[in-house]
């Protein structure tokens, strides 16, 4: 097990919104929750990356307990994430924007090599590297958002809705990349409300409701369990 | 002719004091959205610790005047930055989960709170720096001759904006600044430690205002406890002028400022100078409310 979440709680202000969630991720998967908007998977994810503290419960990561750790000691830590929205660096260009990703990285020459693969993974960006991040469109900030991830060479790469607000032939052309990143050995935990495109990328997936999990299993499985066909992929 | 020249080098290095000065409020106001209003005072700190060094160390008398005021200044941004870092600490830190007003409130305190310390440290009477610190023979250029002091003061805070531009663009920790003013959140997903982010602007700004302390007093030879109040409303007039959290916006504001309050002065009334000032305020308010520089760019969603 590589990382592993026992009863998550978190709250904002005085609402709970996670009410105690048990997830295990281990290496080389490809692992998505899914879930409505609201259920609490970004507040999951940011939980891992230590944006939001847990009231209670544990998050372990190689056995290191990464709730007790600020957040960029949880990218020293080998864990990355492009967060909902993208939150690109507008006013900078893609370049520094994929160059701030590896600010944990102080090799100067792997660095250049990270760099590089992200190119050929998204040649798009090299060609706009001189660009401010800010006047990309949708779907190449959201390939910057990921490239910034690698930059800091995860062991996990946490994705929070890769495919949101883009066109369908870009979304494939994501979910393809991230089966191509998983390949070469990056565990991947993906949270998406594309729930059918998810699951038959993941390896196993988690549903989450209302702060609670309330399935979990094999994405085989759970394309075929009735329950979630009629909650998440429309009855289909 | 000759006049307008006097005015216009005179206004530069007033208004490259000036933009020292607003830096310090815009990268405070970049990485935290606070307006700093105890910056005003660190500007008055750095001109009385640079009169006491000065007169306790005598360090110009050993190493001759040019050389003994830089020493000066950068042990007057040393300790001005440390106390910055200070401020931080006691003053803002804990207040960071706060609503935005308890930072504001906590930042007038201490306003209250330095200018307090120095009235009670040194007295509330004016003090005056030796003078001919630096030569003041006039040089000639282009047919002008313009005191060398003046040339020297505005050469030095040229040469600091251009040290800092340099390090903000161009370094990793600058990228850093700069990527943790457009998102905290965002920038501590990339492994940047924003609490050090934020203490290293806390040193450059409150050292960039120790070292206008320091030209004011050997500028203007003549210092007090409430300068920092007039000095940090006009510099902070620059900053909104420049666009707000716009390091290159705080250093034109800074520096148009001066020039147009010199000029106003010269040619509408000495006596308005100050209202010139806060005119220009009002009217950037009202034409331009993002200041000069201010969010060029457009956000595309």
């Amino acid at each position: 097990m590589l990382l592993e979440i026992k009863d998550l709680h978190v709250k904002y202000g005085n609402v709970e919104v996670l009410h105690g969630i048990n997830l295990y991720v281990d290496e080389g998967e490809i692992v998505t929750i899914l879930g409505a908007n609201g259920a609490g998977k970004s507040t999951t994810l940011l939980s891992i990356s230590g944006l939001v503290n847990p009231s209670q419960g544990e998050i372990l990561f190689e056995g290191r307990a990464l709730h007790k750790m600020p957040a960029h000691q949880v990218v020293q830590a080998r864990i990355s994430q492009s967060p909902e929205g993208r939150r690109v660096f507008s006013t900078l260009t893609v370049q520094e924007n994929i160059n701030l990703g590896a600010f944990t990285i102080k090799d100067k020459g792997k660095i250049a090599r990270t760099r590089a693969w992200i190119y050929e993974l998204f040649p798009r960006l090299e060609e706009r590297k001189h660009q401010l991040a800010g006047t990309l469109s949708g779907g190449e900030q959201q390939m910057l958002a990921i490239g910034r991830a690698l930059m800091s060479d995860p062991k996990v790469l946490l994705l929070d809705e890769p495919s949101l607000g883009l066109a369908p032939l870009l979304v494939k052309a994501i979910f393809q990349t991230i089966q191509q990143i998983n390949s070469t050995g990056v565990t991947v935990v993906l949270v998406e409300q594309n729930a059918k495109a998810a699951l038959r990328l993941a390896h196993r997936g988690y549903v989450l409701e209302v702060g609670n999990i309330i399935l979990s299993g094999k994405s085989s499985e759970l394309l075929s369990n009735p329950e979630v066909l009629d909650a998440y992929l429309g009855g289909s | 002719m000759e006049q307008f020249f006097q005015q216009l080098t005179n206004g530069l290095a007033v208004g490259g004091i000036y933009a020292l000065i607003a830096l310090g409020y815009t990268m405070v106001y970049g990485v935290l959205k606070l307006i700093n209003f105890a910056h005003g005072d660190l500007f008055t700190i750095g001109a009385y610790l640079g009169l006491t060094l000065l007169t306790s160390l005598a360090l110009t008398d050993h190493v001759g005047g040019f050389l003994g005021v830089t020493i000066l200044a950068v042990m007057v941004m040393g300790l001005v930055g440390i106390i910055g870092i200070l401020l931080e600490r006691i003053a803002y830190r804990p207040l960071r989960q706060s609503p935005r007003l308890s930072a504001v409130v906590s930042a007038l305190g201490a306003s209250i709170f330095f200018q307090n310390a120095i009235m009670l440290t040194y007295g509330a009477k004016f003090y005056v720096y030796p003078q001919d610190l630096l030569p003041v023979m006039p040089v000639n250029i282009f047919g002008l001759s313009i005191p060398l002091m003046r040339i020297i003061i505005l050469a030095a805070s040229v040469l600091m904006m251009i040290a800092l531009y340099l390090f903000v663009q161009k370094t990793r920790i600058g990228t850093a600044i700069r990527a943790a003013a457009i998102d905290q959140g965002a920038a501590r997903l990339m492994g940047i430690d924003v609490n050090f982010v934020i203490m290293i602007v806390f040193f450059i700004g409150p050292a960039l205002g120790g070292a206008a302390g320091l030209m004011v007093g050997v500028y203007y030879g003549q210092i007090n406890f409430t300068m920092g109040w007039i000095y940090g409303l006009k510099a902070f007039t620059a900053a909104i002028l420049g666009g707000i959290g716009n390091i290159p916006g705080a250093m034109l504001g800074g520096l148009l400022l001066g020039v147009v309050e010199a000029l106003g002065a010269a040619y509408i009334s000495i006596a308005w100078k100050d209202a010139i000032a806060f005119f220009v305020l009002i009217l950037i308010l009202i034409v331009r409310p993002t200041g000069l520089l201010g969010e060029r760019v457009a956000e595309k969603i």
